[in-house]
C-alpha cells in the first residue's frame, strides 16, 4: 500500500517536471537552429555550471517558499558571503577557513532572517527585504571600494575547475539535489515544512513545532546562498561590494519556473532544478544571439511575473474545483 | 484617601501616558537629541531647512506607500519606477526643453506602471510584492536600455527653479511636498475612496459583498502610487539636473521603513497617515544625521534597517503591555 503510494508520488513528480523537461529540450532545439555555438560541448558546459550555481541558490530558497515565505535577501548574502570569504581567504591563506567564515555568514543571515519571521512575526517579503538592504550596507562599509582577488588554486577548482570533463559545480549541484530531495520527500523535516506552507493552522493543530522549522528553512537558505558564494567567488577569482547582487530575481524564478508555488505547500527541489535550467538557456541563447545584456533583468523580470501569473491561475483553478 | 491613590496612580498614571505616545515619535525624539550632542550642526536652521528638502522625495513615495500598505499589498518598483521617469523626464527635456511635455511623459511613465501592477494585483490577484518585483526589474532594465548607462544632464533653468525657487518665501519643494500630503490625508480621511482603502485591508470581502467594485479602488490605489512616483521624478530631476540610471535605485525601502516606522501595519488596514510623516522625518533626520558624521550612504541603510526593527520592537513591546 506505501510502496503504491511512493510510486504515484513518483509519477506525479515525473509529469511536473517531464513538462519542464520537455520544453528546456525545445528551448535548446530552438537555440541549436538559432546558434552554431550552442550546441558545442564548451557551451553546454557553461550552461551548465551557470545553472548548477543558480540552483544551489534556488534549492534552500525552494524550501523557504514551500513554507509560504520568500527570501529575497540571498543576493545580498552572495555579496557579504562572498566578501568576508574572500577577506579571510587572503588574510590567513587559508581556503578552508575562508570557506568556513562565508558559509557561516550566510548561514547567520538565514537565521537572522527566521528569527524576525518567526519570533517576531513579520512577513517574510518584507523581513528579507530589509535584510537585503542591511547586508547590501554592511558589504559595502566592508569592502569601502576595494577589490580583492586572486585565491589558492585549490579553492579556485570550487567553481572554475573540471572532474571527468565536467565543471565542479555540476557534481555539488547532483549532491544537494540528493540532499534536498531526500530531506524535503522523505523525512518529517520535510513533510512538516510542507505542512506548513499547505495549511498553517492545521500544522499547529497538529503540532508541527512552526518557529523552529521556519527559523531552519531561513537558516538552511541562507547556508545555501553562502556556499553558493564560494562556488560563484572561485570562478569570479575577485570580490567586490556588488558581488551577488544580480542573483535575488533569477533565483526567485527559477523556483517558480520550476514549479513551486508562492502560496505554498507545492513544489519541489527537482523542479527547481529544471527550473535553473530553463532559466539559464534563456539568458545562454540571448547572450548568443548578442542581445544587449541590459535586457536580461527585464526578461528575468517578465518571467517572474508569468510564473507567478500560471501560478495564481492553476490555484485559482484547484479552488473552484473544491 | 484620596491623595493616596493618587500617589499610588501617578506613576501607573505616567506609565500609561507615556505608553501612549507612538514609537515614531520616541525614535524621532530620540534621532534629533542624539544627533544634536553629536554634531554641532544639525539642529542648525539651515541643516534643518536641508532634511525637509530632502525628505520631500520620500515624502512623495511614503504618502501612496501607506494606501498601499493598508490594502495588505506592497510596491517595491517604486524607486526603480522613479529612476525610469527620472531618465524619460531628463531625455523629453534635453530633447525637446519643454518641462510640461517631460513632467507630462514622467507622469504617463508612473502611472501606466502603476496602473499595470494594480491589475496584476486586483484582477490577477498575484502577489503584490512578487508583482512588484518583477515590474521593479522592468523598470531597472528599462532605465538602463534607455541612458546606455549613463547620466542625461540637463541645463535647464525652469528645471532648476522647481528645487531651488520659493514662493512667498517658503521654498517651493516644500509646498509641493505640504500640498502632496494636504491631498493624500483628504484622499485618505475625507472620501468615500479613503473609506474603501481602510476596508480594502480590514475586510475586503464584506466590502465586496456590499456591491463596491474592490478591484477598481485597489488599482487605483496603485496608480495613485504610481502618478505621486511620477511627481516625484521631476523635483529629483531637478535636484540632480539629471537623470541617473540608478539615481533612486532602493529608495522604495526608505519609504517602506517610514511608513512602518510611522505604525502602518502590514495587517488588518491599520494605517495612520501622520505618523507616515513622523516616519519620513525620523528616516531623514537618520539619514542626514549620519550624513554630518560622515557615514557612508551603504552603512545608512542599514542604520535604517535597525530603525525598522527598533520601531516594531517598541510597538511589538507596547502591544503586549
Amino acid at each position: 500500500m506505501k510502496s503504491t503510494l511512493r510510486i504515484a508520488a513518483l509519477a506525479a513528480e515525473l509529469k511536473t517536471i517531464g513538462y519542464r523537461l520537455a520544453a528546456a529540450l525545445a528551448i535548446c532545439v530552438v537555440l541549436t537552429f538559432l546558434s552554431d555555438a550552442f550546441l558545442t560541448t564548451n557551451n553546454l558546459m557553461n550552461v551548465l555550471r551557470q545553472a548548477s550555481l543558480l540552483f544551489l541558490l534556488a534549492s534552500g530558497l525552494t524550501l523557504v517558499i514551500l513554507t509560504a515565505g520568500l527570501d529575497l535577501s540571498v543576493g545580498a548574502n552572495i555579496g557579504l558571503s562572498a566578501c568576508i570569504a574572500a577577506s579571510i581567504m587572503k588574510l590567513t591563506g587559508s581556503a578552508l577557513l575562508g570557506a568556513a567564515c562565508g558559509v557561516g555568514i550566510g548561514l547567520t543571515i538565514g537565521l537572522a532572517n527566521g528569527l524576525l519571521v518567526a519570533l517576531m512575526r513579520m512577513p517574510p517579503f518584507i523581513a528579507t527585504y530589509g535584510m537585503l538592504w542591511v547586508v547590501h550596507g554592511i558589504t559595502y562599509w566592508f569592502m569601502a571600494g576595494t577589490t580583492l582577488y586572486g585565491f589558492p588554486p585549490a579553492f579556485r577548482a570550487l567553481g572554475s575547475g573540471y572532474f571527468l570533463g565536467v565543471p565542479i559545480p555540476v557534481y555539488l549541484m547532483f549532491v544537494f539535489l540528493t540532499l534536498g530531495a531526500f530531506f524535503s520527500q522523505r523525512t518529517t523535516y520535510g513533510q512538516e515544512i510542507y505542512a506548513i506552507g499547505a495549511n498553517r493552522e492545521a500544522a499547529r493543530l497538529s503540532g508541527v513545532p512552526i518557529v523552529k522549522r521556519l527559523i531552519l528553512v531561513y537558516a538552511v537558505s541562507g547556508a545555501m546562498a553562502g556556499l553558493a558564494s564560494l562556488v560563484f567567488l572561485a570562478r569570479m577569482n575577485s570580490a567586490e561590494g556588488d558581488i551577488g547582487e544580480a542573483f535575488t530575481l533569477p533565483a526567485i524564478a527559477a523556483a517558480l519556473i520550476g514549479g513551486t508555488s508562492l502560496f505554498g505547500g507545492i513544489g519541489t527541489v527537482s523542479g527547481t532544478l529544471v527550473g535553473a535550467l530553463i532559466l539559464t538557456l534563456v539568458l545562454n541563447g540571448m547572450n548568443l544571439l548578442t542581445i544587449d545584456a541590459s535586457w536580461q533583468p527585464l526578461v528575468t523580470g517578465v518571467i517572474v511575473l508569468l510564473a507567478v501569473f500560471f501560478d495564481t491561475l492553476t490555484r485559482r483553478g484547484e479552488e473552484a474545483r473544491k | 484617601m484620596n491623595d493616596s491613590t493618587i500617589a499610588l496612580n501617578s506613576p501607573s498614571a505616567l506609565w500609561a501616558g507615556l505608553s501612549r505616545v507612538p514609537g515614531v515619535a520616541w525614535i524621532l525624539g530620540f534621532l534629533v537629541i542624539g544627533f544634536a550632542f553629536a554634531t554641532g550642526d544639525f539642529l542648525s536652521g539651515p541643516n534643518l531647512l536641508n532634511i525637509g528638502l530632502q525628505s520631500v522625495i520620500l515624502l512623495m513615495l511614503a504618502l501612496p506607500m501607506t494606501l498601499i500598505i493598508m490594502t495588505e499589498g506592497v510596491d517595491i518598483s517604486m524607486g526603480a519606477l522613479l529612476t525610469l521617469a527620472s531618465v524619460v523626464l531628463a531625455w523629453v527635456l534635453a530633447h525637446d526643453g519643454s518641462l510640461m511635455l517631460a513632467l507630462a511623459a514622467s507622469l504617463a511613465i508612473g502611472l501606466v506602471f502603476g496602473l499595470a501592477n494594480g491589475m496584476l494585483v486586483a484582477w490577477l490577484k498575484m502577489p503584490p510584492f512578487v508583482v512588484t518585483l518583477g515590474t521593479m526589474g522592468m523598470a531597472e532594465g528599462l532605465a538602463l536600455l534607455f541612458t546606455d548607462g549613463q547620466s542625461i544632464v540637463v541645463a535647464n533653468d525652469t528645471l532648476a527653479a522647481v528645487y531651488g525657487g520659493s514662493l512667498l518665501g517658503i521654498p517651493q519643494t516644500l509646498l509641493i511636498g505640504a500640498i502632496a500630503y494636504v491631498f493624500t490625508h483628504w484622499l485618505l480621511y475625507h472620501t468615500r475612496f479613503g473609506t474603501y482603502i481602510f476596508a480594502l485591508g480590514g475586510n475586503p470581502d464584506a466590502l465586496s459583498l456590499a456591491g463596491i467594485r474592490t478591484n477598481a479602488y485597489l488599482i487605483a490605489v496603485y496608480a495613485f502610487g504610481g502618478l505621486m512616483t511620477g511627481l516625484a521624478a521631476l523635483i529629483l530631476t531637478s535636484r540632480m539636473s539629471s537623470g541617473h540610471p540608478t539615481a533612486a535605485i532602493g529608495m522604495e525601502f526608505d519609504a517602506i521603513a517610514a511608513v512602518v516606522v510611522g505604525g502602518t501595519s502590514f495587517e488588518h488596514g491599520n494605517g495612520w497617515l501622520f505618523g507616515t510623516l513622523l516616519g519620513v522625518l525620523a528616516v531623514g533626520a537618520l539619514r542626514n544625521g549620519l550624513n554630518l558624521l560622515t557615514v557612508p550612504s551603504s552603512v545608512q541603510v542599514s542604520c535604517i534597517g535597525l530603525l525598522v526593527i527598533v520601531a516594531l520592537l517598541i510597538d511589538g513591546f507596547k502591544g503586549k503591555k
